[in-house]
């Protein structure tokens, strides 16, 4: 099956690229990243602060099952309606540096769009740990499910 | 589980990288890969066992001479540890769109 979303993440850069294609207008597909309600909708975060502006900034806070928060902001640095967003984003508290984003909208037709997501990093490290986080997450939790099947046996 | 983490630690090295790269068009001897490399020939070796014990690397007896030559599935194995990363930002998209839908509709 082909994939919609890609990454490319050459090895030994501190940079890669997602790209996804979007069966959506590309108006449709920006107002997803403006709209507050709508970002809480798909990023499944709570949206303290958007300005969506040129020298704006934001704040999202996601709160996890046993109601731990995690903070996220950022800057917008430029804005340019249904073309562009350059921003950072960063997690707080974590080891993580702020991160550079430049987001690019397409049109490719009426009704499909493409959206290519530019991110760079500190260091290739800081790049290559972010890649895992997912992985590591998933090893986590099949470690803990193998705990729980354990310590139900004993 | 332990076996996975050893190969990340494999190719979290640059040399190792390197070497399998090089070793990804063709099998080559242990004597030409060194050739390739500023570092002495049993660092060289050191990395190619490495390589060999978790598996990304085969030997292959020819006569006199061993040739490596890189594990395809071992190294599939290695690219889908990016796989929960683009799995994540997919699902995320794909709700993106399905909630965009809506709006499409509502106009």
């Amino acid at each position: 099956m082909e994939q919609k979303t890609r990454i490319a993440a050459e090895d030994g850069k501190q940079e890669l690229v997602i790209t996804r294609e979007f069966d959506l207008p590309v108006e449709l597909l920006f107002r997803a990243y403006v709209e507050p309600d709508i970002v809480e909708q798909w990023m499944g975060t709570k949206v303290l602060k958007l300005e969506n502006k040129k020298h704006g900034g934001y704040q999202f806070e996601t709160t996890d099952p046993k109601g731990n928060k995690y903070g996220f902001h950022g800057v917008i640095h430029d804005f340019t309606p249904n073309q562009k967003i350059t921003r950072t984003f960063e997690m707080e508290n974590t080891p993580f540096s702020v991160q550079l984003e430049f987001l690019e909208f397409e049109q490719l037709t009426e009704d499909t769009s493409k959206l290519t997501m530019h991110v760079i990093y500190r260091s290739v490290a800081q790049r290559d740990q972010v890649l895992q986080l997912p992985f590591a997450k998933g090893i986590n939790m099949a470690h803990n499910r193998i705990q729980d099947l354990l310590s139900k046996l004993k | 589980m332990n076996l996975r983490r050893d190969v990340f630690q494999a190719i979290a090295d640059p040399t190792r990288r390197a070497i399998l790269l090089l070793v990804a068009t063709q099998s080559m001897t242990a004597g030409a890969i060194a050739a390739n490399f500023d570092t002495a020939r049993p660092t060289v070796s050191k990395h190619l066992q490495i390589l060999t014990e978790c598996e990304l690397l085969e030997q292959d007896q020819n006569g006199r001479e061993i040739y490596y030559h890189i594990n395809a599935k071992k190294m599939k194995e290695v690219a889908d540890f990016i796989e929960p990363f683009r799995k994540m930002w997919d699902d995320r998209f794909n709700k993106l769109e399905a909630i965009m839908k809506k709006y499409k509709t509502k106009k």
